[in-house]
């Protein structure tokens, strides 16, 4: 299915760029009407999947990161991260709650945050290639004008 | 500042504000860190008033602060958390560890 429009943003794996990433998607989103808990779902789903490419990707470098941001029919909004960092070794257990490979700063939630947050969620990865992450979530049709 | 402490009497209330993401977390931690170690409170209250934005990180932010009130022998409890942060702790399940006032 073609999308009725797109964007796409690549930024360095900076922590910085985490707030840069889930304010530029909810920019985007912003044409889909949402409502503000719609808004901040896709927020932080996105500032999940950016700081898991930031933390566990690039470990003891700097890479790319890319965010690819559609919308399809029917007001689907479809979020692509990928990394070419590490990638994951076994995404299910990288999938399961409280699982983490990082320190005690991290607290092993980030998929299953992405999961509750969002419809849909898929994880694509390949060791030593990078991960992509796509999430999706349809934004609901709010009535304007006071109809009913 | 992320992070202000008032209180006295090892009755302490810790302030957090603005976005607390991965970013953000490392200098939270260490400033809740410094102001509990100076305090030794009996008693802490996370006041999340401030907090503009929070994701998992804000877990582990918080479970951090309640080990070590706990291994001090106090008490902690997490009040004033605004909905889009109350979402993400609920869906860690973390009111199942850490008492949240209403």
């Amino acid at each position: 299915m073609k999308p009725v429009n797109e964007a796409a943003i690549t930024f360095l794996s900076r922590s910085a760029n985490e707030g840069f990433a889930r304010t530029a998607a909810a920019c985007f989103a912003a044409q889909l009407d949402p409502t503000l808990d719609e808004v901040n779902d896709v927020k932080t789903a996105v500032s999940e999947a950016v700081t898991n490419a930031i933390v566990h990707a690039y470990p003891d470098t700097l890479g790319k990161v890319s965010m690819k941001l559609r919308i399809f029919a029917d007001n689907v909004l479809e979020i692509v991260i990928r990394d070419w960092g590490v990638g994951i070794e076994d995404v299910d257990r990288a999938r399961e709650p409280l699982f983490t490979t990082g320190d005690e700063q991290r607290s092993g939630m980030g998929f299953t945050i992405m999961e509750s947050f969002m419809d849909n969620l898929r994880v694509r990865s390949v060791p030593g290639k990078g991960t992509t992450v796509t999430m999706r979530r349809r934004i609901s049709r709010r009535l304007s004008g006071g109809a009913v | 500042m992320a992070v202000t402490c008032t209180g006295a009497d090892r009755e302490m209330v810790l302030t957090i504000s603005g976005e607390v993401d991965h970013h953000g977390a490392g200098e939270i931690m260490r400033e809740m860190d410094r102001q509990v170690d100076a305090q030794l409170p009996r008693r802490l209250a996370l006041d999340l008033s401030g907090v503009t934005f929070m994701d998992s990180s804000g877990i582990a932010v918080i479970l951090r602060a309640f080990r070590r009130v706990g291994e001090l022998g106090g008490q902690m409890t997490v009040r004033n958390v605004p909905a889009q942060a109350g979402k993400v702790l609920r869906a860690a399940g973390l009111e199942r560890i850490v008492k949240f006032e209403s």
